[in-house]
């Protein structure tokens, strides 16, 4: 048995109508690699908050090396010896690398001196990274390192990793392995948060598995199955989505050769984008996030215009058509952001509903809005997909994540549309919201509509896609079958790792 | 020629004058709205600055009394504002209107008394050998200190953005204000202390039009200069330097058309009057356009009010 390095004792946080954390207790070594597994919502990010100063538990004490550790702030934390690197990355688009690596430190030297030591560690640990460079500029992966490097800094003790593999690219992944095994070896321990479980059996010598705000089990990940793992995790027992077996159809959705600047100064252009979609299909479109999704759906749903006849909807140009318009002629489309983009938080799931419905649905006459057809149509949307919520006139914002992304799905779905396009259609919904909208998906296929879905997902998009292809800098790759793809296929389709294979195999 | 009767040095030196306050006012707002945070009530505080400054110069005997309470009175009026939007979680925008209008109002209220009265005189800083260089000693080194002062604060809030760690601090707030505060920095400790540089600075460059520009008092003399510095700011992409380009711009517009009204060109009064507007914003839109290069400046958390939930 290792040293302990830090220990939890009956850790609780509640907040107003949940408690977020439920007396856990757990041990991590010096050196260890440790797991916290659980679904969105089980309570991960409040129990490491509580470790990194963020938060501060209502119960329970810690203690590292031995001591009573009660951080009130990051910075203490940090002085300490705890370090974390976001889920959502904490860096600042208009600052450089340096800049963006000196406001995580408690005592940065020069910026000059600073940019020198970015280099030797990055260098170090096989993760290149030029200080120079505005961080608003740099990939997924790139930025990851940048808040990577920026805790290896500060020489930590304990690395606390918040979902840090839902951005990169398999090969991506392997190298971040090889790092975090190189700090491991040095005796730092890490505290690895995920709900990837082959993951974790790969990586981690311990895993603590929450649930419900309360630990359910700390196990030998590597001893259990991921099936073991999962279940322990949800609760239940998990099926998988059924498909059922169907000849191809019709075009019903056309792209040709299309290239279309971004509307955003950080975000990626499309470049010569041509695929095909037929009736009943469901094309993956795979990629690290900012490579071109973002602009793809919006070329796609109408909000940034294309040439006409570059976009064909059953053979009819549809280029220049905005949203209402593509919606009217059966292309519908839900964007990753559910609050803001596919609803409007501060309007009822009522309005919300009838916001994209209105035209297709006959929901308002000569500029009047029939209420209670619209709330009606809300209503079944809530019944036929199950979100849970008090009623249709609750507002979009109340929504737990998992259950407004079943909202607004099933009201795309439900307007029985020829074309569906859906960027992240389960990013962050537990697993059981998660197989409800996958096998909706798959039923409106059934039914015949071309379905397009964008995800970062792997497994994802590897259990629901006919075909397949990848988004890498704005180019979209040939469509293939997803039959018979290998992960690592899909990997270099999807860019492969650039050039941090370079530099681990110099430092090797 | 009409134009000849100009002399140009007289000129340069009268549009470094008409250009401090909008400057000073437009330095401030330009810190405030890097740390995330829109103040629309720029003409507000101004407008109280002028107000405060006057009435304590005038009983003081001494302009340098009136600027400080010049400042102190902008920003007591920013922090009503700061108490609004970050205690409060009011709307920045509304808020700011408001306060605009609440400044105009009390402003004519308390300087009720005022109206005619001469405030004391600001020396002209003594330059001694300077101040003899022919056409430069007349046009720029003939000032009061105030006109200095401001273009070495243009210089200090350059220096401090770009180099200094508060300035990065401050920049990282304005810019993603969660992951600020995912990082244990005070967000809204750093935007109150912006509002308040803001409303001192909106507070001496009103005093400046009352005790030194025109120098009198009147009911709503600041005429439009607060929101013109707001207009700076955002075409200036947030740059310190060029902000002072902008001032000093509309400044000349400024002076070049009083002095063409004196000198009775025949163009009406109203287009002269709106030129130096015009002219600046038109000047400044075209240098801010190249292609989303000016928004690419713009800070990322501007006007998106922040709570610490989680």
């Amino acid at each position: 048995m290792r040293a302990p390095l830090l220990r939890l004792d009956g850790l609780t946080k509640a907040y107003p109508g949940v408690v977020a954390n439920d007396d856990v207790s757990f041990e991590i070594g010096e050196g260890q690699m440790h797991a916290l597994l659980g679904e969105n919502g089980a309570g991960k990010s409040t129990l490491v908050k509580m470790i990194y100063g963020l938060v501060k538990p209502d119960k329970g004490r810690m203690h590292l090396h031995g001591k009573p550790f009660a951080p009130a702030k990051p910075s203490e934390a940090r002085r300490n010896g705890v370090a974390m690197v976001f889920q959502h990355f904490s860096l600042f688009d208009a600052l450089d690398v340096a800049e963006n690596v000196a406001l995580g430190m408690e005592n940065p030297p020069p910026l000059r001196d600073l940019a020198q030591r970015i280099r030797d560690v990055s260098e170090e640990y096989g993760l290149p990274l030029d200080p120079a460079r505005l961080v608003g500029e740099l990939s997924a992966g790139e930025r990851q390192r940048v808040e990577i490097v920026r805790c290896l800094l500060q020489d930590p003790k304990l690395l606390i990793m918040d979902e840090p593999t839902s951005v990169l690219t398999p090969q991506e992944v392997d190298i971040l392995f090889l790092t975090l095994r190189k700090l491991s070896a040095e005796g730092t321990a890490i505290l690895y948060i995920s709900h990837k479980l082959e993951e974790i059996r790969a990586l981690c010598d311990e895993a603590t598995i929450l649930r419900g705000g309360r630990k359910v089990a700390t196990c030998d990940p590597r001893e259990k199955s991921a099936r073991e793992l999962a279940e322990l995790m949800v609760g239940q027992v998990l099926t998988p989505p059924e498909r059922p077996a169907k000849p191809k159809g019709d075009v019903v959705l056309q792209v040709d050769n299309l290239s279309l600047a971004s509307n955003n100064p950080f975000g990626t252009s499309l470049k010569n984008v041509s695929f095909t979609l037929r009736k009943g299909e469901v094309l993956g479109i795979a990629g690290v996030a900012g490579n071109g999704q973002d602009e793809l759906l919006l070329m796609l749903s109408g909000e940034l215009p294309a040439p006409s006849v570059r976009v064909q909807l059953k053979g009819k140009p549809v280029g220049h058509l905005g949203p209402n318009g593509r919606r009217l002629l059966g292309l519908v489309a839900a964007p990753e952001e559910r609050l803001g983009h596919a609803a409007a938080p501060d309007m009822s799931l009522t309005a919300n509903a009838l916001l994209s419905a209105s035209r297709r649905k006959g929901l308002a006459k000569h500029g009047f809005i029939d209420w209670r057809k619209t709330e009606s149509f809300a209503r079944d949307i809530i019944a036929r997909f199950d979100v849970r919520t008090p009623g249709p006139h609750v507002l979009a914002r109340a929504l737990s994540g998992g259950n407004l992304q079943k909202f607004v799905i099933g009201r795309e779905i439900e307007l029985d549309p020829d074309v569906i396009i859906v960027n992240q259609p389960t990013w962050g919904v537990d697993a059981a919201a998660a197989a409800t909208i996958r096998q909706a998906l798959l039923d409106l296929a059934g039914k015949g509509a071309g379905v397009l879905v964008i995800s970062q997902d792997l497994d994802e998009l590897l259990e629901i896609s006919d075909s397949f292809a990848a988004l890498n800098e704005g180019r979209l790759t040939d469509t293939r079958p997803a039959k018979g793809l290998s992960v690592e296929d899909i990997g270099l389709m999807m860019g492969g790792a650039g050039d941090m294979h370079v530099a681990h195999e110099a430092s090797a | 020629m009409i134009l000849g009767s100009i002399n140009p040095a007289v000129l340069v030196a009268a549009l470094m004058v008409a250009a401090t306050p909008i400057l000073l006012a437009a330095i401030g707002e330009l810190i405030v709205e890097k740390a995330g945070v829109l103040n629309l009530g720029v003409e507000g505080m101004m407008i109280i600055g002028a107000v405060t400054g006057f009435i304590i110069a005038v009983n003081s005997g001494s302009p340098l009394m009136g600027f400080i309470g010049a400042a102190l009175g902008g920003m007591a009026l920013s922090l009503l504002f700061a108490l609004l939007t970050q205690a409060l979680m009011t709307n920045q925008v509304a808020s700011g209107l408001a306060l605009t209008l609440f400044g105009l109002g009390l402003s004519a209220l308390i300087g009720q008394k005022y109206v005619g009265i001469t405030p004391p005189r600001t020396p002209k800083l003594d330059l001694g050998l300077l101040s003899d260089i022919p056409f430069l000693g007349r046009a720029v080194f003939s000032h009061d200190i105030v006109v200095y002062l401001t273009i070495a604060l243009v210089g200090a809030v350059w220096w401090f953005l770009k180099y200094s760690r508060a300035g990065m601090i401050l920049r990282a707030v304005g810019e993603n204000h969660d992951a600020a505060h995912g990082l244990g920095y005070h967000v809204k400790r750093v935007r109150v202390l912006a509002i308040m540089f803001g409303g001192a600075c909106a507070g001496l460059g009103g005093a400046y039009l009352s005790l030194i520009r025109v120098p009198q008092w009147t009911e709503g003399m600041t005429v439009g200069a607060g929101w013109i510095a707001l207009a700076l700011v955002v075409f200036a992409s947030w740059r310190p330097w060029r902000a002072m380009a902008g001032a000093y711009l509309f400044g000349g517009v400024v002076v070049l058309q009083l002095n063409l009204q004196a000198a009775g060109v025949r163009i009406p009064v109203e287009y002269l009057s709106m030129s130096p507007y015009l002219i600046t914003i038109l000047v400044l839109v075209i240098i801010s356009s190249g292609k989303a290069r000016g928004s690419l400046n713009a800070p990322g958390s501007l006007n998106r009010p922040f709570h610490a939930s989680s």
